[in-house]
């Protein structure tokens, strides 16, 4: 893929999964483009505490102080990478809702595409089948022909 | 490969799913340990929850067995955590009990001591908060374990009690003693 | 005395319920008719003990008896009546009875429902499902008696529903969902049945067809009405969270969409076969990873029931046994002999296969996300956990759905066996260029902005559409006139439309709520406003109120439109008073082009709250796509093809040799 249409796909993925929550007013920001960062990061973090719920939605006294800090952050300019970073070095990669690019997770990130992949092969496979059997068909005669319309009853359906 | 063979791959692979789904059973998914564990205290200069005794920093409790609880007077686990601290803070003279409280309630936290009684060695306030953030801390009653070298062993979440402590914390402490 | 009764009718639907396990299967392999035809009344009984252990249990909450153990931990005196009913399955223990209940109602539904199936294979289906109920009533009977009496220490007062719970969403949410959930067993027995007799064809699938989409669209509704749920009682907007509840009810439903495809191929060509079964066997077994999953704590939602590791044992044995047994059995008797059928790379069958391999494939990357943290602690030890949320989730599972739905429309148009190249070209050509075209200009026209997402969502869902249209069209033009074309379509053609432009709803309502929703949370004194696009959302304070078993404090924001009064919103926090836990429960108003939506967050000081505003837009159309999709699988089954009447018993027989020969052609 060139340069071009990699960075088309990733903006239509993320478009797709752009996060929604608003800002939370009590937090003012210079630029939408701070406020997207700040909800990204919120919406895409979780909540140490919680019962599964990312920072943005919870409720929780750590989540409201995590917010806090991500919004400082934000602030002073830091970017996302070292604001995710900050913030998996203290809680672990348990508080990424995003799992990283690891070894560990290639499986997870691409098991998927690999499947698709198989499965098209799959496909693939079954059209040529298919396409060989045609030729090998066999053709019903007359009397088959009028068994089977009395079988299937009188009407097409 | 034969085709009855490849039959058999659904059932191989949801018997290797159970393998997982066992395992998941034996653990409990709510217990997180700490990215901390292993690494060394995060340095900090914070006041004392006194006025007028000063600060403390990372650099005064190097050389000695330090139990951090994160604490609070409006935390009502850690009503239940109070006694066992007391009783600990008598049996176990070489650990320095440190408690550090939230910035937000400090007049109460001083009262609550002065009422029940103070099991800590040393009482520090998180001024600002941010020495909760690096120790990844996530709520209130929460203890951490830090040796001789200023390494944390271990992050325990929740009220300790007598159970906990000679299962948990004492293998631990028997290394580092 | 009522549980005791309650309790002893579980034990005698056990007791059934293992004759009807045993004795018809028994029959087959004697060729003994009597001990075959059992299997009808057994099934009646079955029924009839488990809706007498449900009205026990009912009966019990209703009269606020809490020697009940169940009750106790779930009710309370002041529950209003109707809480106090759906509070029977608040709860693991009465959640299972309920479970249950549904097992025996499809169960009793196939006994009755089935004149035209041969008894054997009735009997096997039957047992089949006679089998599925022992292993649940066995699991309640041991572990998780909802009679169970505290007889020594009888509380006075039960410490109420969860209030989360006392809400109209629990009255539908979990039957529809169990019946959805249950009703793929029927799809699963009928697939054991085909791979114990080896007779695998059209009437199978013909037999099958009927009760799979009805599962289907009961299952499709409970996930809809579940989503609903969250969205207006968990207070923040939100309607989807990829939560690992969400995805195991999520993921027998895209394999149940897989199946009922499959099932039309296997029906109409007698071929895809053994995918079928396996199909079959998988949306149940996923019903059943489901159950296994929520109850057994193996993973942290707020959705989980609390029950410990032990039940999650006996539930993994009944897993291995239900779904370990059926996929082995699957290995060792599905037919390796293809159908003799064949079919060109653009027909109908092909299509269908990729809309299968899609939504598979989309499957097994939730069930990977869904496990993942578990597989990577139980390889990598506890030590670095990691979490998968919607991040991964949306990226791997949006995509797809876009790439099936482009095949939706050109599987839908083409036709069995084999399709023109130029034909499909001439359906679809134009179809795809307006489509593309639409789907860039509307949008840009309404919003001025270039929002690719939005551009593709409306293009695919107006390829969708106007594939409808266009297939509506050409199918009308040769007729005396388009009123008659319509009428000489089937109910089945109508009903694949219905479903598939409840899918083009839900894409836009998905897209455009996702991005166009626009919400703040804002610190409001009374008097104070907001305007939030056309609307000035103002606040007008917070009243204390009584509730029957809580206290409340009332808001209420008025809503102008364009500067002129237009309605009022009345969110409330609420402190229920057996449980002392606080609830916001939020406001909506309903449009069907927009929500308004009002919560209150906390109070500060001077009268002045925080309070959550919300305008969300098309969000309606998510849960309209969804009952349509649900209309559309039901209109379906309602074909005169599946009202097979008595005088074609005996044809049965016959048609199950000739079914592998291919079937006429049709819609």
């Amino acid at each position: 893929m060139t340069m071009t249409s990699k960075s088309l796909l990733a903006l239509l993925l993320l478009s797709l999964v752009a996060p929604v929550f608003g800002a939370i007013a009590e937090y003012s920001f210079d630029s939408e483009a701070e406020e997207e960062r700040f909800k990204k990061l919120t919406y895409e973090m979780r909540c140490p505490k919680c019962l599964n719920s990312n920072l943005a939605g919870s409720d929780a006294p750590i989540a409201a102080d995590l917010r806090n800090e991500i919004y400082n952050q934000v602030r002073e300019g830091r970017t996302n990478d070292e604001i995710i970073e900050f913030m998996s070095s203290r809680y672990g990669d348990f508080i990424l809702y995003r799992p990283r690019l690891t070894f560990a997770t290639f499986f997870l990130w691409f098991g998927p595409a690999i499947l698709l992949v198989a499965g098209f092969v799959i496909v693939r496979r079954v059209m040529v089948s298919s396409q060989a059997q045609q030729g090998t068909e066999t053709t019903l005669s007359t009397d088959e022909q009028e068994r089977l319309s009395r079988l299937l009853g009188d009407k097409q359906d | 490969m034969n085709k009855r063979l490849k039959l058999f791959i659904p059932v191989a692979i949801f018997l290797m799913m159970a393998g997982f789904l066992l395992f998941g059973l034996t653990r409990d998914p709510n217990v997180v340990p700490s990215a901390l564990e292993g690494r060394p205290l995060p340095d900090f200069t914070r006041p004392s929850l006194f006025a007028d005794q000063g600060e403390f920093s990372k650099a005064d409790f190097l050389g000695d067995i330090l139990l951090v609880n994160i604490w609070g007077s409006w935390c009502i686990p850690c009503h239940v955590e109070h006694p066992f601290f007391l009783e600990l803070t008598e049996n176990e003279p070489d650990i320095t009990l440190l408690g550090l409280s939230y910035d937000d309630s400090m007049a109460e936290d001083r009262l609550f001591l002065e009422e029940r009684g103070n099991p800590f060695d040393v009482n520090m306030v998180d001024l600002g908060g941010s020495l909760r953030i690096d120790l990844g801390v996530t709520g209130a009653p929460e203890t951490f374990l830090v040796d001789k070298n200023g390494m944390i062993l271990y992050r325990h979440i929740g009220v300790i009690n007598n159970t906990i402590w000679n299962e948990t914390f004492m293998p631990l402490l028997e290394q580092i003693r | 005395m009522i549980p005791e009764l309650g309790n002893f009718a579980l034990v005698l639907a056990l007791s059934l319920s293992l004759l009807l396990g045993v004795l018809p299967m028994l029959g087959v392999y004697r060729n003994n008719h009597l001990l075959m035809s059992l299997s009808r009344p057994l099934c009646a009984g079955i029924w009839v003990f488990m809706l007498v252990s449900f009205g026990c249990l009912a009966h019990a909450f209703l009269t606020d008896d809490f020697s009940v153990a169940y009750v106790a931990r779930n009710s309370n005196t002041l529950l209003p009546e109707i809480y106090k009913f759906t509070a029977v399955w608040g709860g693991h223990e009465g959640s299972l009875l309920l479970w249950v209940l549904m097992v025996a109602s499809w169960t009793y539904a196939v006994s009755l429902f089935s004149r035209n199936l041969p008894l054997d294979i009735l009997a096997r289906v039957l047992s089949v499902m006679g089998i599925i109920s022992v292993s649940f009533l066995l699991f309640m009977l041991l572990t998780s008696n909802p009679f169970d009496r505290l007889m020594l220490n009888t509380p006075s007062e039960g410490t109420d529903l969860n209030p989360l719970l006392q809400d109209f969403g629990l009255i539908v949410h979990p039957p529809f969902l169990y019946m959805g959930y249950v009703g793929f067993s029927v799809a699963y027995s009928f697939a054991i049945a085909a791979l114990l007799t080896g007779k695998l064809d059209g009437a199978w699938a013909r037999w099958t067809r009927p009760w799979t989409n009805l599962a289907w669209a009961f299952l499709t509704i409970g996930i809809a009405l579940g989503s609903w749920w969250a969205y207006y009682e968990l207070g923040w907007g939100g309607w989807w969270f990829w939560d690992p509840t969400e995805n195991v009810a999520f993921m027998p439903w895209l394999v149940g969409t897989a199946l009922i495809h499959s099932l039309a191929v296997t029906e109409k060509r007698g071929v895809f076969k053994s995918w079928t079964v396996l199909l079959a066997i998988a949306a149940f077994s996923l019903s059943l990873l489901g159950t296994f999953i929520i109850r057994s704590g193996l993973i942290t939602s707020v959705h989980a029931f609390a029950v410990d590791p032990e039940r999650g044992m006996v539930l993994l044995t009944i897993l291995l046994i239900v779904i370990g047994a059926s996929l082995f059995l699957y290995a060792l008797r599905a037919p390796v002999v293809k159908g003799t059928a064949s079919y060109t790379i653009t027909s109908r069958e092909v299509f269908l296969l990729i809309n299968n391999i899609l939504l598979v494939v989309s499957t097994a990357g939730i069930l990977l996300g869904t496990l993942y943290p578990l597989i990577h602690e139980a390889i990598n030890g506890e030590s670095n956990m990691v979490s998968v949320g919607p991040p991964y989730f949306n990226t791997i599972f949006l995509p797809l759905m876009a790439l099936l739905t482009v095949f939706l429309t050109i599987g839908s148009i083409a036709r069995w066996k084999n399709t023109s190249v130029d034909y499909l070209k001439n359906q679809l050509f134009k179809v795809a260029i307006a489509s593309v075209v639409l789907g860039i200009i509307v949008p840009l026209a309404v919003t001025g902005e270039v929002n690719v997402a939005i551009m593709l969502a409306v293009a695919l869902a107006l390829w969708i559409v106007l594939g409808i249209a266009r297939d509506i069209w050409e199918k009308t033009s040769n007729k005396v006139s388009r009123i008659n074309g319509l009428k000489s379509l089937s109910l089945s053609y109508y009903g694949m439309q219905i479903a598939h432009l409840g899918m083009a709803v839900i894409i836009l309502g998905i897209c455009l709520t996702s991005h166009y929703s626009i919400e703040r949370d804002v610190r409001l004194a009374p008097g104070e406003s907001i305007e939030i696009g056309k609307y000035e959302f103002v606040f007008e304070g917070v009243t204390r109120q009584p509730g029957p078993n809580y206290e409340a404090d009332a808001g209420e924001v008025s809503v102008l439109r364009n500067g002129e009064a237009y309605l009022t919103l009345y969110p409330e926090k609420r402190s229920y008073f057996a449980t002392g836990s606080v609830q916001t429960e939020a406001d909506i108003d309903v449009g069907f082009f927009r929500d308004l939506f009002a919560a209150l967050g906390d109070p500060r000081a001077d009268g002045a709250w925080v309070v959550r505003l919300h305008v969300k837009p098309f969000v309606f159309w998510i849960w309209l796509g969804a009952f349509l999709m649900a209309g559309g699988g039901v209109t379906a089954i309602l074909d005169k093809r599946y009202r097979v009447r008595q005088q074609r018993t005996e044809h049965v027989e016959s048609v199950s040799q000739a079914g592998d020969l291919p079937l006429p052609e049709n819609a």
